[in-house]
């Protein structure tokens, strides 16, 4: 029989025209290779066409939002003060071993910086630089460069020094320079974690008073706990019933739900001003029915922030629950009913099961939100309720000390991403969703 | 089927035993009470904004759209409005445009390291505002896009976009790619395709992320504290400096008034969905 002719066919393949021999037995290894190669191209060109539309956003948020954070987190390490404005302190203080007061080199390098960095209006940063190591040091420095003789150079910088103030004689001070002639610094890291490097390089931890830092990433952990934890209470009945209380309670439930989800944030936070106040609604309320006599504080404490933070978050608390519930078929419960289990068994052992990515997903949410807080803890809390956002934008904004809120940064954000990383692998999340 | 033509009285279903009947109930009363809870603050401030005393207590002494005719003030109120809404269009163009674009090429599937790359577009989501805002507030300094408009509307757009793109995926995971394929084997381009098929087809999705977009950006404060400047100054802002300095019933007139916006949106939203479904042939 002899072979037969070759039927050609002009197909297309995601929208490009292509020709394929469909029948050739002779030729049909050759034929399939074009038709590998074929798909091939197309594959190649597809992909080409998906990094096309995501590099736009790509770039965007490259250059928008994770090139600022890096250069953020950088600060935390970043020491310029004393190295940029102290320059030939910096190296005439490399020599110096630690022991007695520096000789006159050291003395000089200062007092030539000082006096040019006086002039410039620049001594504000290594002094406030070098304040953080050792408390009153700044005012030190300002007063003393504000009696430096100008001009013509002294015959002794170290007499003079000396003269103006004799601290300038205590190694302690002369160390803390050395410490801070770096260009990185471990030191606001370090401080995040109540911790400090001594002059030899070991850590020791921070003295008592400074030793804030911890207290501060429990209570916000704590707070966050707490939150997730009284939502989860109050969602989880609430998806249950949006899911499994019939047609008409659910589209009820929905706006209780969504309504708040879209309203302002701020709008949320007045609300709950106006009725926790001395006078508000929930005092009058007790009051009325004799709970209390007298109006209690339920604002600017710690009850304020977990009645407004569970308020804001609770949405979405439900949401991914009310996803994950709408999904259990109603027969499992039937099947496990009518196999004799009790409503109370049925639903332990066979609806919350199927129910936990949900509740795991909602609380990850809720939890990193929380973490996260600022608005909310500074309008409806006490200084004593602050969470670690409110510290960052503080040492950003008040104190102008952007290696600390930058540490804090860091740290906050490394254990964000810890924890997202882990749970969200450990619940095998898909993609979030909006419901 | 239930006889249509008998009322139903809510309750427990027949022949539940006491125990349940008792936690049937009580689980509908702490529901209610947890919808109490959510609605409760957002309605009990709308009838001081009309008050005219100016104290934020009951009983009201009588009245008044004193507080709205401040409102509409162009001072500070009107101003701030007008800002919001700036700000909030700009973000809300730019970020539906790159989500939707960043969206279509996800969905397109086989690309190298895809769920990285999606996890990286909806990071602004996860991080919390406040690094956000204090890294974008040192790099803007930089650049000298502080106490802008173009830098808030940068800033805006960052933290909006995962929400575009989240929603335009939802609706493409339930895009029947057989309609493309009919498109291009009739013969159309990439282009007609596009036009003519997907962008209907995603449309009520394209329009859902840009409202949550403008959400964002219109109930944004931390990143405005930082980025912004007193000509920037957002109606977010403005509620933000007067619910801690003196907390008067105008605040409470314009969160009446976006109580009214955020019912807008939460409706157009679920009609935008109930559209999206159908032209998908999902039923929900």
């Amino acid at each position: 029989m002899p072979p037969l002719p070759a039927l050609r066919l002009r197909v297309y393949v995601m929208g490009r025209a292509m020709t394929v021999a469909v029948v050739q037995p002779g030729g049909l290894a050759e034929e399939s290779r074009a038709l590998k190669r074929a798909l091939k191209r197309v594959e190649r060109r597809r992909r080409l066409r998906a990094i096309g539309l995501i590099g736009p956003l790509f770039l965007f948020l490259a250059v928008v939002f994770a090139l600022p954070i890096v250069l953020m987190l950088h600060r935390a390490v970043d020491n310029p003060e004393v190295v940029t404005h102290l320059p030939r302190t910096t190296e005439a203080i490399q020599g110096w071993e630690g022991d007695g007061t520096p000789g006159e080199p050291a003395f000089a390098a200062l007092g030539q910086d000082l006096n040019e960095a006086f002039y410039a209006r620049r001594l504000a940063e290594p002094a406030r630089r070098l304040n953080y190591e050792i408390t009153g040091f700044r005012s030190m420095i300002m007063a003393t460069s504000r009696k430096l003789p100008r001009g013509e150079a002294p015959e002794s910088w170290k007499r003079t020094f000396l003269d103006i103030d004799p601290a300038w004689s205590e190694p302690r001070y002369w160390q803390a320079i050395k410490d801070t002639a770096q260009p990185y610094t471990l030191h606001y890291l370090l401080a995040a974690l109540d911790l400090r490097m001594t002059s030899d390089g070991g850590v020791v931890a921070a003295p008592k008073e400074q030793a804030i830092y911890r207290g501060l990433f429990g209570r916000t952990l704590w707070m966050a706990f707490v939150i997730t934890a009284a939502s989860l209470l109050m969602g989880y009945p609430l998806a249950y019933l949006m899911v499994n209380g019939g047609k008409a309670t659910r589209g009820v439930l929905l706006i209780f739900v969504l309504l708040p989800f879209w309203t302002s944030l701020l709008v949320r936070t007045s609300a709950w001003v106006v009725l926790l106040q001395q006078e508000g609604l929930v005092n009058q309320a007790l009051q009325w029915i004799g709970a209390i006599d007298d109006p209690v504080q339920l604002i600017y404490n710690r009850f304020g922030v977990y009645v407004g933070m569970v308020h804001i978050l609770l949405p979405f608390m439900v949401m991914p629950i009310y996803a994950v519930m709408r999904g259990v078929p109603a027969s499992h419960v039937q099947a496990a009913a009518s196999l004799g289990a009790t409503p109370f068994t049925a639903f332990r052992r066979v609806y919350l099961p199927q129910t936990v990515s949900g509740v795991g997903a909602g609380c990850l949410l809720v939890f990193i939100l929380s973490v996260g807080f600022y608005i909310t803890p500074a309008l409806l809390g006490s200084p004593r309720d602050q969470m670690v956002s409110y510290f960052i934008a503080y040492y950003t904004n008040q104190t102008l000390n952007w290696g600390m809120a930058s540490a804090l940064g860091v740290i906050l954000l490394a254990a964000i991403l810890l924890l997202y990383a882990v749970f969200s692998r450990m619940l095998g999340l898909g993609r979030p969703r909006l419901a | 089927m239930r006889n249509p033509g008998t009322m139903r009285i809510p309750g427990p279903p027949p022949h539940t035993p006491p125990v349940y009947r008792l936690w049937w109930y009580a689980m509908r009363l702490f529901v209610a009470l947890v919808c109490i809870f959510l609605l409760a603050p957002i309605l009990a401030i709308v009838p001081i904004s009309f008050s005219s005393g100016s104290f934020l207590t009951y009983p009201l002494p009588g009245f008044s759209l004193q507080w709205y005719a401040e409102v509409f003030e162009p001072r500070p109120w009107m101003f701030a409005l007008k800002n919001s809404l700036i700000v909030g269009s700009g973000a809300t163009v730019l970020a539906t445009t790159l989500g939707t674009l960043a969206a279509l090429g996800l969905a397109k599937g086989n690309l190298p390291g895809r769920s990285a790359v999606n996890a990286f577009l909806i990071s602004p989501m996860i991080v919390p505002l406040v690094i956000t805002a204090v890294g974008v507030y040192f790099f803007f300094a930089r650049i000298g896009l502080n106490a802008s408009y173009p830098g808030l509307i940068l800033g805006h757009t960052a933290l909006a976009v995962p929400f575009v793109v989240i929603t335009v995926t939802a609706t493409l995971e339930g895009f029947d790619t057989n309609l493309i394929r009919a498109g291009q084997s009739l013969g159309a381009g990439p282009l007609r395709v596009f036009r003519r098929i997907t962008l209907p087809l995603i449309a009520p999705g394209v329009a859902s992320g840009a409202i949550f977009a403008f959400a964002i950006s219109f109930d944004e404060v931390v990143v405005t504290v930082f980025l912004a400047g007193p000509a920037q100054r957002t109606l977010p802002r403005q509620m933000f400096d007067g619910i801690r300095e003196n907390i008067s019933p105008a605040i409470l007139a314009v969160a009446t008034l976006l109580v009214l916006v955020a019912l807008a949106l939460m409706v157009t939203i679920g009609l935008l969905k109930r559209r999206s479904d159908r032209l998908r042939g999902l039923h929900g």
